[in-house]
């Protein structure tokens, strides 16, 4: 069976960018084991000389004319949903500590 | 429960200046606060909403059409991008946000003078089964009110059930329109992948995610794919619609094949679930249908491609909430990285942060072959298991859950248990081909459905099927 530990749990909030409680990270070391367990039985499918299912509906390289859309989105409203903003700009917090 | 008139009697009539869209918002608008108890809706769009009627009924009066919607209030589930109010798929990482676009869905339902008047509630970005994950409020089944609605689109169901409005749209990645609408009892379409356009939409798994109509009746579900499907400039996933559209297929059955899928009716379904496709399947002979056995082998493999494909997709779809655009952001980080790790940790819920390590986990170097690639190569036999039946069949036939709806709080506190309530559902997400889940029975007060499948880009010939299948429950 497929153990995740708490190390490795960390490490994968840590590559998310999410800060996780520790009874998050022992309860999803278990949950997320059982979860693992639960797909492990794929590996012993055969899926020799098939191809891997990306897409489904046959589309490729969907281009449209290289051509200036006017997308009627409010730079205003854009703007109200920023939790911080200076001079109509994102502002975030620094980011070298 | 009240109910509605159907709606294309309803626009015609509101186009014809005998009904009024103002009264029409209004009627929904108190039945929504009358049945505040089963917490089906998260929001009111009322002030835009009462405007748009006040729109068409002046349009009304000076001779114009105001299209095949005419008034018609519908309830969206609150992952649509929807102008008079909050979009916030039921997360608190997107309380207070408002969305500067609409979803092109509702764009068109409303060119068709449809009219949005609330946002129903839904597992926080639609994961789940039971709309227990929403970080707001449970949803109770309309039959029940110890039980779920089933989810995600469970606050989109219920409002059809109870009459709220008289349709509603969802959005299907596994299941989350047909599985609530067999727990609830109405019509959910999960047209093919690609038919309705998923801009303006909260993106869960890209790959699978479906929008759909929720109405009382199979017609009407017609009629609102018929306006909704279509290729989309802001989608270049989508594909075109049908050249006879949706509308007026013919429902005889005669002649037609119609598979049962042997995999879904081995001992864990319930005995009195296969008692009423039991009885169905008896009229649908009646009615001329050929009726066969079909196996697809590899469809018991199919749940586990779901959740090793859908948690990869969300992990990275979800990476967008990052606290510094939009949605909830923690003031008191003292760097950025500090900031982007605690809004998510502070604003996403739990099912979420759960399946942003499991795709974190089968995305990352090492394990990406062992998982995520071996997923998709699966999910090719499974496309090809769905190739085959229809060689020999119109439509398969099957439930849609192995269980009627089940108790709140059955299943909250086992991820896996939850993620088994999807096993009927998922196949048809990732092969992208259509379904539907038509109620045909009622059992200890609780509707019986079953969900009916048709071939990617034959959701016409489906809707005239389900139309037969309605007729004879």
């Amino acid at each position: 069976m497929v153990k995740l530990s708490k190390e490795e749990i960390l490490k994968l909030a840590n590559l998310a960018q999410l800060k996780l409680t520790s009874d998050e990270v022992s309860e999803f070391s278990s949950e997320l084991s059982l979860i693992l367990d639960y797909v492990s039985h794929l590996d012993t499918i055969d899926v020799e000389g098939l191809l891997p299912t990306y897409q489904v509906t046959g589309l490729e390289n969907v281009t449209r004319e290289d051509i200036k859309i006017d997308y009627k989105v409010d730079k205003k409203q854009l703007m109200s949903n920023l939790p911080s903003s200076k001079d109509g700009q994102i502002q975030v917090k620094r980011m070298i500590g | 429960m009240k109910s509605w008139d159907n709606i294309t009697k309803i626009a015609f009539s509101v186009n014809e200046g005998k009904s009024s869209a103002v009264d029409l918002v209004k009627e929904s608008l108190k039945r929504i606060n009358e049945a505040s108890e089963y917490d089906a809706i998260i929001s009111l769009t009322k002030d835009r909403a009462l405007e748009r009627a006040k729109m068409i009924d002046d349009g009304v009066s000076q001779g114009q059409n105001m299209g095949r919607l005419a008034g018609v209030p519908f309830i969206a589930k609150d992952n649509f991008l929807t102008f008079g109010g909050e979009t916030t798929a039921a997360s608190n990482i997107l309380k207070g946000f408002n969305a500067p676009y609409q979803a092109s869905a509702i764009e068109k339902l409303e060119a068709e003078g449809a009219i949005v008047v609330a946002k129903a509630n839904l597992d926080a970005f639609a994961h789940g089964a039971s709309t227990e994950n929403s970080d707001f409020m449970i949803t109770k089944n309309p039959h029940d009110k110890t039980r779920v609605p089933g989810g995600s689109s469970g606050g989109s169901a219920a409002s059809v059930v109870l009459g709220l409005a008289p349709f509603s749209i969802g959005t299907d990645t596994g299941g989350s329109i047909r599985q609530p609408a067999a727990f609830s009892g109405c019509v959910g379409l999960k047209p093919t992948y690609g038919l309705v356009s998923r801009s303006g939409v909260v993106a869960m798994a890209s790959s699978t995610d479906c929008i759909g109509p929720m109405t009382k009746t199979v017609g009407e579900a017609s009629l609102i794919l018929d306006i909704m499907s279509g290729r989309d400039p802001l989608d270049s996933t989508t594909i075109e619609k049908d050249t006879l559209g949706y509308i007026g297929a013919d429902s005889d059955l005669k002649g037609k094949k119609i598979g049962l899928v042997k995999e879904y009716f081995d001992d864990s379904l319930n005995s009195e679930i296969k008692d009423s496709i039991d009885e169905l399947i008896v009229k649908l002979k009646s009615a001329g249908a050929e009726i066969k056995d079909v196996s697809l082998p590899i469809l018991p493999s199919a749940l586990a491609v779901y959740y090793i494909l859908c948690p990869a997709e969300v992990s990275s779809n979800l990476s967008r909430y990052d606290g510094q655009r939009f949605g909830y952001s923690y003031e008191g980080a003292k760097d950025l990285n500090e900031s982007y790790a605690e809004s998510r940790a502070r604003g996403f819920g739990r099912e979420a942060k759960r399946r942003i390590i499991i795709g974190t986990y089968v995305l990352s170097s090492g394990y990406y072959d062992a998982y995520y690639k071996k997923a998709q190569l699966v999910r090719t036999k499974i496309v090809n298991d769905f190739n085959d039946a229809f060689r020999s069949v119109d439509f398969l036939l099957g439930p849609v859950a192995p269980t009627q709806a089940f108790k709140i709080g059955e299943k909250s506190n086992d991820p896996l248990a939850m993620y088994l309530s999807d096993v009927m559902t998922v196949a048809p997400n990732l092969a992208g081909i259509s379904s539907i889940t038509i109620p045909i029975d009622m059992k200890n007060n609780l509707p019986v459905a079953v969900q009916l499948m048709a071939a990617q880009k034959h959701d016409r010939s489906l809707l005239g099927a389900a139309r037969k299948v309605e007729e004879l429950a």
